[in-house]
């Protein structure tokens, strides 16, 4: 799979992210994959379930960073808002969101595996 | 920095370790990239150096410490204004926007990091620091080296001065110091002046000239020991009118503000503010205030320093009659800057003025500095230096060693707070080697000693040391002084003066004393063992031949029962005991000893009714103890009767001993020539059960 295969897969930006990567495919790549080592999603996952709004909120706005950096829309639209949610201290609906955050975050995930 | 050889560093701050990664590798290779995982990270690195960091990237949100308690901080430390920092924060409402601009960000870029961007934000902003860090240093130079010769020609001036009116070398110090006191006090009471900071420092830099007129009165009206006539009077107090001229007639500057300045302090710093003082007899306030405040500050110094015509008034005493208007009508809000300042006043004055006078020259200049908004470099060198000398003096004063320094030009002894307190000096001692409170805390030798040491130590070899005794606290105690001579650093060095320390050896001493004592002791019993007890009692009778001595030896009959009996612990017992009451019953000049298991010696002067004396030390070491009977088997060789040869003297001591025991012990035996063929086995017969 080519990266942009995997990008179109992911409902992702792919001419964004390499535009940004001064056109580097490889550079693309290389963070994409680094992707799958970024504990910020686990953390949020853990930290939401044990209702450490604080935690939740650095996890969900660390998240919301690196998938705006890697152009994966879909994993940052429902993360960007869950951070905001979280920014203010409350967690309504947030399962709702967590719940499209994960199913971005595994297609995601195993999007980039195959690269 | 020199950008080709070596690699501008960029601080990159961020939780998230994608992020660092994207920038560095956005960034390339043209820098040398160093990660902090938080706030607390940024902050460690940059307090181990912030001279370093180019730029810094820095996060918003972040566990620990967030990006905006890093600013804080930055601030506080003044940071912030060498390190541009550009924030990187996925964060963009429009307060936290704008609180980080409050902050002093200089830039932000915004998620996605786009690499274009990034790198051109970063070339841009590390480009306008260096050319702003460069024309900072360029002016900061300039003003130094401008402020420095005005100084140095103002301070060669006002001793000219000085030294024709045969003032003392602080009066223009003097001045200078309560004029900018009183300034200082007065810009915080009012600002009906318009008084900027850099004020301060050119209305108290030009004080120095107030008495530069004075070159032109003849010299036997300026030293006249009495009141001057009315004639006399009328020619002292041209001088103002005189500086003023020679200020108005100098070719150049005359357009500087300083010459400016020192004009209108010359001129009518006689004035007073009803209008009767001299030359022009202005009132109030069309004196110049920098007029205004020389004259109170040279009244002040006048009334509390000895002058030909009068003593010195205490400092309560000037100011009551300066208050009292007995030198003339002054500002009233000076009066009162006067009387809020005095203790102040007091007490710099009293302290020896030149250690200050550095501090205040560079936090005058370092005030200036601040005028430009933009000179951050060199205000950060000063700060650093500060740090420093903060650092320096808070170590100097937490070590309980006597610190010192000592420059040749001017000839000048310095010493750390707590050296100055044991040594019983000031901290500050201008021409030490005619200073005799100096000559006196050591004696001559030694300080020629430390003198020519230093003389002789070069520039490769600074570090010398020589062990004595000072005088320290009242007490003379043995010391070491370890000085580094100190050398200018042009081609040829110069030696510049030395520093160095007294350490007090005295516990040292003390130590190796103990250890000696402890090699000559018997350790149980305290008293002399039996080597140095042999080595003493030799040089005795080897050094006064014409003097008679006697050799006792004894021991404790059936020892060995009562340590068989009760344990070795009452047998050790029994052996103070022993020498306990062997001491009490000797005088101090005898010699007693241990000289092995139970058996003990005692060396003594042959002296009249020696018969008595040895009976009456035999029947105090007689006696009970905790319930064993203590006698003595005692043998005594006379060297009237032997001779002087310690071996003698004691193999003929130990055959009285050996006399004794067979005869039946608890007894004592002088030794005489019956004996002779009687042969010393006292082992073979010490065997009893």
């Amino acid at each position: 799979m080519t990266t942009k295969e995997c990008y179109d897969m992911i409902g992702g930006d792919y001419e964004g992210v390499l535009g940004r990567m001064m056109r580097k495919e490889s550079l693309v790549v290389k963070f994409a994959k680094k992707f799958l080592e970024d504990g910020s999603y686990q953390s949020l996952k853990d930290n939401l379930a044990e209702g450490n709004v604080e935690e939740a909120f650095r996890a969900a706005h660390t998240l919301k960073g690196v998938a705006q950096n890697l152009g994966f829309v879909t994993l940052y639209e429902p993360g960007s808002m869950l951070a905001d949610i979280l920014r203010g201290g409350s967690m309504e609906g947030s399962e709702e969101l967590m719940a499209q955050i994960t199913e971005a975050y595994e297609k995601t995930v195993a999007a980039v595996r195959e690269l | 920095m020199d950008t080709r050889n070596e690699k501008q560093k960029i601080l990159i701050v961020d939780d998230s370790e994608m992020n660092r990664s994207i920038l560095a590798d956005m960034l390339g290779e043209e820098y040398e990239i160093i990660e902090a995982v938080d706030g607390t990270e940024a902050v460690a690195r940059l307090n181990i150096d912030s001279t370093d960091i180019s730029l810094m990237l820095l996060d918003i949100v972040m566990p620990n410490m967030d990006g905006f308690e890093v600013l804080e901080v930055m601030n506080k430390r003044d940071w912030i204004q060498d390190i541009p920092v550009i924030m990187i924060s996925a964060e963009n409402s429009y307060s936290y926007v704008e609180r980080a601009y409050e902050l002093g960000v200089t830039d932000f870029i915004n998620r996605p990091f786009d690499g274009m961007v990034v790198h051109r934000r970063v070339i841009n902003t590390i480009m306008l620091y260096a050319k702003q860090k460069k024309l900072v240093e360029l002016v900061a130079d300039q003003i130094y080296e401008k402020e420095k010769s005005n100084s140095l020609m103002i301070s060669i001036l006002s001793h000219i001065v000085e030294f024709r009116n045969g003032e003392s070398g602080l009066h223009v110090l003097h001045i200078n110091m309560l004029t900018e006191i009183l300034l200082r006090r007065l810009m915080k009471k009012t600002d009906k002046y318009n008084l900027k900071r850099s004020d301060v420092f050119l209305i108290s830099t030009a004080s120095a000239l107030h008495d530069v007129g004075k070159i032109a009165i003849p010299g036997e009206i300026l030293n006249k020991p009495g009141k001057l006539t009315k004639e006399e009077f009328e020619i002292m107090k041209t001088h103002t009118l005189a500086g003023a001229e020679m200020l108005d007639q100098i070719p150049y500057y005359r357009e500087e503000a300083l010459t400016k300045m020192a004009y209108q302090i010359c001129r009518w710093h006689h004035e007073r503010y009803d209008g009767r003082g001299y030359p022009d007899g202005l009132k109030g306030e069309e004196i110049p205030i920098s007029a205004q405040i020389v004259a109170l500050a040279d009244v002040y110094d006048a009334l509390t320093s000895v002058r030909v015509y009068k003593p010195a008034f205490t400092h309560e005493k000037a100011l009551e009659m300066i208050v009292n208007g007995e030198c003339g009508t002054f500002n009233p809000l000076l009066l009162e800057c006067l009387a809020e300042e005095s203790e102040t006043i007091r007490d710099q004055l009293r302290q020896n003025s030149i250690k200050q006078e550095s501090e205040r020259n560079t936090r005058n200049i370092a005030e200036s500095l601040l005028e430009y908004d933009e000179i951050s470099a060199s205000e950060r060198t000063l700060k650093l230096l500060e740090h420093e000398r903060t650092k320096y003096q808070f170590f100097a004063s937490l070590s309980q060693d006597i610190q010192f320094e000592y420059t040749s030009e001017p000839p000048m002894f310095t010493l750390s707070e707590i050296g100055a307190r044991m040594l019983g000096l000031d901290e500050i001692i201008i021409n030490p080697q005619e200073d005799k409170r100096v000559s006196m805390i050591s004696n001559e030798k030694m300080v020629e000693e430390i003198k020519a040491l230093i003389y002789e130590s070069t520039p490769e070899k600074p570090i010398v040391q020589c062990d004595g005794e000072v005088l320290i606290n009242g007490e003379w105690c043995w010391s070491r002084v370890i000085c580094r001579s100190m050398w200018s650093s042009e081609e040829t060095p110069v030696m510049t003066g030395c520093i160095g320390k007294i350490i007090d050896m005295h516990k040292e001493h003390a130590k190796l004393e103990e250890l000696q004592r402890k090699a000559s002791h018997d350790g149980l019993t305290g008293l002399l063992n039996h080597s140095h007890a042999e080595m003493i009692v030799r040089e005795k009778l080897l050094e006064e031949k014409d003097r008679d001595y006697i050799i006792v030896i004894f021991d404790i009959d059936y020892f060995k029962n009562a340590n068989d009996r009760c344990g070795h612990m009452f047998g050790d017992k029994v052996l103070k005991h022993i020498a306990e009451r062997l001491l009490s019953s000797t005088r101090k000049y005898d010699i007693t000893a241990r000289v092995g298991g139970d058996e003990f010696m005692i060396f003594m002067e042959d002296r009249k009714d020696i018969e008595g004396i040895i009976d009456r030390i035999f029947h105090a070491l007689s006696g009970t103890y905790e319930g064993f009977d203590i006698t003595i088997s005692m043998g005594i060789a006379r060297s009237k009767e032997v001779g002087h040869a310690y071996e003698v003297l004691f193999n003929c001591a130990d055959w009285a001993l050996y006399n004794a025991k067979k005869n039946g012990r608890a007894q004592y035996f002088f030794y005489d020539d019956s004996m002779k063929e009687v042969l010393s086995a006292i082992s073979s017969i010490d065997g009893e059960e």
